[in-house]
């Protein structure tokens, strides 16, 4: 199986990345989206956000949609411009369906928390916008993207 | 940087200086850490985090199931120390701050038992 660091391909403003669908591999998707982040030059709190978004996002899919299966593999995608940061993450997994994980209970006492819910909860507060599509075809597909607000310049 | 765990275990109180990151790769070998110290009868226990770079959901759901544990015995608790700001950000949006007991050095920490 090609290695994830080999199928890395760097454009000026679009980058990808294969991996292995296992929780071994959250290491090497983390320092990939701070590549990315880097190459968008993004500061470190944005950069930070993405990569908890990817984590939880990646975790997700291995620990669902691949479940029962050992040899899946994740794609991810990053896209950026000026203003926007694009992630996209693609598995072949059981179909997964957002709509199904109940919200968790910031609120509750500590012997009432649920336990669950919170990584989704993360990628929707750390990201201006989370989709999630799934198709025979092409598998699970999660889009999530950050706006960049302008970096100041140092001219007055 | 990977996971890195040390613990001293003083008089009263264990530090546990939790270094690197936490994923769902690697919260099980910090949970196992934080099951032996308890099954030693030690549950004042202090995290010092100001090594940690990055903890998601699995590992904040670890320190809340440590922390019920830590109660659960006469002055027990998993008490915080010297969180970097990025790490009391997501703290603060799971909404998990109010539950520990934060200090802002080790020392402290260990003290306030």
């Amino acid at each position: 199986m090609q290695s994830g660091l080999e199928s890395q391909k760097y454009m000026s403003d679009e980058c990808h990345i294969t991996v292995p669908g296992r929780l071994d591999q959250l290491i090497t998707i983390s320092e990939f989206i701070a590549q990315a982040a880097h190459q968008a030059r993004l500061d470190e709190r944005n950069t930070f956000h993405i990569q908890m978004a990817v984590d939880e996002a990646c975790t997700n899919v291995i620990q669902h949609a691949y479940q029962d299966i050992e040899d899946g593999e994740i794609e991810i995608s990053c896209r950026y411009t000026d203003d926007l940061f694009t992630v996209t993450i693609r598995d072949h997994g059981h179909p997964f369906d957002p709509t199904s994980i109940p919200p968790p209970d910031l609120n509750a006492d500590l012997e009432k928390r649920r336990e669950g819910g919170l990584g989704l909860y993360f990628m929707r507060r750390l990201m201006d916008e989370v989709r999630f599509s799934f198709d025979t075809e092409t598998g699970n597909t999660v889009t999530m993207i950050k706006r960049i607000a302008p970096r100041p310049t140092n001219e007055h | 940087m990977a996971l890195d765990i040390d613990i001293k275990n003083l008089k009263r109180v264990s530090v546990i200086t939790i270094k690197g990151r936490v994923d769902s790769s690697n919260a099980p070998e910090l949970e196992s850490t934080f099951h032996t110290l308890m099954d030693q009868g030690r549950y004042r226990l202090v995290a010092d985090l100001s090594g940690l770079e990055y903890i998601s959901s699995a590992g904040l759901r670890l320190l809340v199931s440590t922390l019920k544990a830590c109660r659960r015995y006469n002055r027990g608790d998993l008490r915080l120390s010297s969180l970097p700001p990025r790490i009391a950000e997501v703290l603060d949006l799971s909404g998990m701050t109010p539950l520990f007991k934060i200090f802002d050095d080790t020392i402290e920490a260990v003290g306030s038992f």
